[in-house]
């Protein structure tokens, strides 16, 4: 699986998107399977299919976002795809709906209740898997090293942590989960702090990884390049004195963003096992040893990305709140769409601002 | 009759011995399915006559069924003239009357989640559900607030900073409620905490993002708050009417006392009423302008030029109309042609949202959602058809009315980095000149 991984990084940033997609579909599918077991509802009219058509609506309005977005230039030339940008919102409230009414048409006497469970089965499950596998897309549109950190952090918490259990592993953690133990729980955190710091520092060295990734319309393929942000360039910092003496070093060079990465490393070992506690709550609760049976030896997907459910939300909301402002394709798309005095009044405020900022000469003609 | 619900005299509902049979199928190794099976022969909640002793008296002297009657007639009027009572104290009150109607809805929703699944005991979980309620809440606000009262939050330092980190403080304040429910499943009710835990979120997704949209719809104007809500009531009243005097074909076996001929009457019905009221609004500044937030004033204003969809326009009757009305041209507000718009959907959509409760209802085997209003249930009965409007209203003012917000732009634009902003005042600025708005020679 690790070498997949890699492999899969190798390839860049659609085939990992696509990644990210089958994964999604996959999750949904088993956790939906599950609920079907558990009400032996298999045989309702119409679930299935109205299952797959919310999962097919949801996606469609993420993506939707994200595509207008990122493909601004593209979707601009494309007359049809305007339209459909325009009224995205529109246009997948009115796909919902019909999904929606269905239902209401569907329900039949005797199952009323059942269709009801699997309907917010449904819709629970679209919240979690759905929603944390697009927030994981728009990370790795930031960079990929988004992308990586967190994921390989979580996964080698997973790992040390399991390693150290084994070694040292004597007063357990939690009574959700036998296995685990107050050992490999610090270990962990320690080890996967230290990795997180290593990998930062090795990974912020490449553009490939470091740039967020642009769609080049002429070249009609993804682009990472660009010039590093100041995240992803080496600063001195000078040691706090114990340290000194320690290390025998005045200062240290090291990349802003491997300050962040021990933020990563920190949540991925110690809120990220609550997600696996979760889930293992979960299999608890319903019976089950393992969520799937896709994987030899590991269970199905769910099992290897219970963990990760949490870490994607924190880090989109670490990027928004403490790195990176308003996203400025969406600012321009918006602009675009004003009405043509609107957008004379913001030209004109814009041009007094830059030239006020010096970035602008103000002996350019306008 | 069937068109009347009868409450006033009502045999208690099945014997409440059975109710004791039901902890036990409650054990682990149940599956969902047997010990539903089990719960189906009984109701769940026994109803109550809770009419006030004063109308009790008033009516004393008529029989139990015209007594229905005239309460949920004296009811349904007291619910309207409360309608224009805070309609006329204005916006701060609606909001505050929004926000009361959602925790409302949420906890008559909690409380049948934990009646369905004997659950009140559970350690934590009530706690929980409303903590959740409060995070949420925090979370859209939050977002509201900082849109609206940008010029406030900047002045006063706490509340900038809170705005600036939000959704992270949002996020850390909804993972502490996750760590506490982990932490807090007990041995033997893993399935049941599970269940409400999912039960919460689907409550929250439901009403409270439905109560968040229509206070966006609030603020864009009065009027996108008071003419789709009413088209739904007029349309519930209305197919009510209809199928009280001529209906005859039922509709859907959901809800028998629903006939064709009054969802065709009420829809005919409601799009001319949502045409005069609109009519009747667009004339006013006070519903018609966007809510503003008043810095010197320090309260809320709706003041300023009544935008286009406002203003009264020309248009030609077609050829066939002409000849029946004869008149040749109509002066109308283009706000009364989305009032089409919104009356369709709140008469052939709508009556949706009020199917899925009764199938709520009916798969709970509750009458009603609580108590709270005597002769019409509680707070989710009255509203169960606005859950789909409010979504759609603002689905429908984001993608048709309403651009994105100039003022906003700029903020935004003001917060990128240099080369970002040169790239984009480049990008507007060739695409001005595309369009003829800047020649090109001239300084503008």
């Amino acid at each position: 699986m690790i070498s997949l991984f890699f492999l899969i990084i190798y390839m860049g940033s659609f085939m990992l998107m696509l990644l990210v997609l089958g994964i999604q579909v996959k999750c949904f599918h088993e956790i939906i399977t599950i609920g079907y077991r558990v009400y032996h509802s298999y045989d309702l009219p119409w679930f299935r299919t109205l299952s797959w058509y919310f999962l097919l609506c949801v996606n469609y309005f993420f993506y939707g976002e994200t595509v207008a977005d990122y493909f601004a230039t593209f979707v601009q030339r494309e007359e049809q795809l305007q339209f459909l940008i325009r009224y995205h919102r529109f246009i997948s409230f009115a796909l919902y709906l019909a999904g929606f009414c269905m239902f209401v048409l569907s329900l039949v006497k005797k199952h009323y209740r059942l269709q009801f469970y699997m309907f917010a089965w449904t819709h629970v499950t679209l919240l979690i898997t759905v929603t944390q596998s697009h927030l994981v897309i728009q990370n790795l549109f930031e960079g990929m090293i988004w992308f990586l950190v967190p994921i390989s952090s979580v996964i080698c918490n997973d790992i040390t942590a399991y390693l150290f259990g084994f070694f040292f592993g004597r007063t357990p953690l939690i009574k959700l989960s036998p296995k685990k133990t107050w050992e490999g729980f610090i270990g962990g955190f320690f080890s996967t702090v230290v990795f997180g710091f290593i990998a930062a520092y090795v990974l912020s060295k490449y553009q490939y990884f470091v740039c967020p990734v642009e769609y080049r319309s002429d070249v009609n393929s993804f682009v990472t390049d660009c010039e590093p942000s100041e995240l992803f360039q080496l600063r001195s910092y000078s040691l706090p004195p114990f340290l000194k003496s320690v290390l025998r070093q005045e200062t240290v060079s090291l990349y802003p963003f491997q300050i962040h990465s021990i933020a990563f490393s920190t949540f991925a070992s110690l809120i990220g096992p609550f997600g696996g506690f979760f889930a293992s709550g979960f299999k608890r609760a319903f019976k089950i040893k393992d969520f799937a049976n896709t994987i030899p030896g590991h269970g199905g997907i769910m099992d290897r990305f219970d963990c990760q459910y949490l870490m994607a939300t924190f880090v989109h909301v670490y990027i928004t709140s403490f790195i990176r402002g308003p996203n400025p394709s969406k600012v321009l798309q918006q602009l675009l769409v004003l009405q043509p005095e609107q957008q004379l009044n913001i030209y004109k405020t814009l041009k007094t601002h830059l030239i006020e900022k010096g970035i602008l000469q103000p002996t350019l003609k306008a | 009759m069937n068109e009347l619900r009868l409450r006033a005299v009502r045999e208690p509902d099945a014997p409440p011995e059975d109710k004791e049979s039901e902890p036990e199928a409650k054990v682990d190794g149940e599956t969902a399915s047997d010990s539903e099976s089990r719960a189906e022969a009984t109701p769940l909640v026994t109803s109550v006559d809770d009419t006030p002793e004063v109308l009790n008296r008033a009516l004393s002297n008529l029989s139990s069924r015209w007594k229905n009657w005239w309460v949920r007639g004296i009811l349904t009027l007291a619910m309207i003239a409360f309608f224009f009572v805070i309609i006329y104290l204005g916006p701060m009150v609606l909001m505050i009357i929004v926000m009361c109607v959602q925790i409302k809805c949420f906890h008559e929703i909690i409380t049948i989640g934990y009646n369905v699944y004997h659950s009140y005991d559970l350690p934590w979980f009530r706690t929980l559900s409303w903590y959740f309620l409060l995070c949420v809440n925090y979370f859209f606000y939050g977002e509201t607030v900082t849109d609206y009262f940008f010029t406030l939050v900047q002045r006063e330092e706490p509340l900038r900073i809170l705005s600036k980190y939000h959704r992270f403080i949002s996020f850390t304040l909804y993972l502490i409620g996750f760590c506490m429910f982990v932490l807090s499943l007990v041995k033997k009710h893993y399935r049941l905490q599970f269940y409400m835990f999912g039960w919460t979120h689907v409550t929250l997704l439901i009403v409270v993002t439905q109560s968040h949209l229509v206070i966006h719809n609030l603020f864009e104007g009065m009027i996108w708050f008071i003419v789709p809500i009413s088209c739904v009531i007029c349309n519930d009243i209305m197919a009510y009417m209809f199928g009280f005097f001529f209906g005859r074909t039922p509709l859907i076996k959901l809800s028998p006392k629903k006939t064709w001929e009054g969802f065709i009457g009420g829809f005919f019905a409601t799009v001319l009423f949502g045409l005069l009221l609109s009519y009747v609004m667009s004339g006013y500044r006070c519903f018609v302008c966007p809510v503003e937030y008043n810095n010197d004033t320090n309260s809320f204003t709706v003041d300023c030029e009544p935008s286009d969809l406002f203003r009264l326009h020309e248009y030609n009757i077609p050829e066939v109309i002409q000849s029946a009305i004869g008149w040749k041209i109509v002066r109308m507000y283009p706000f009364q042609i989305h009032s089409i718009a919104l009356s369709t959907f709140a008469s052939l959509i709508g009556p949706f949202g009020g199917f899925f409760a009764s199938g709520f209802k009916r798969a709970f085997k509750i009458k009603d959602f609580a108590n709270t209003i005597p002769g019409h249930g509680g707070i989710m009965d009255r509203f169960d058809c606005q859950y789909l409007m409010a979504t759609f209203v603002n689905v429908y003012i984001a993608s048709f009315i309403r651009g994105p917000n100039p003022s906003k732009l700029i903020q935004q634009f003001m917060t990128l980095r240099p080369d970002q902003q040169l790239h984009i005042f480049n990008t507007l600025r060739s695409h001005l000149t595309e369009k003829g708005m800047l020649a090109d020679a001239t300084e503008n």
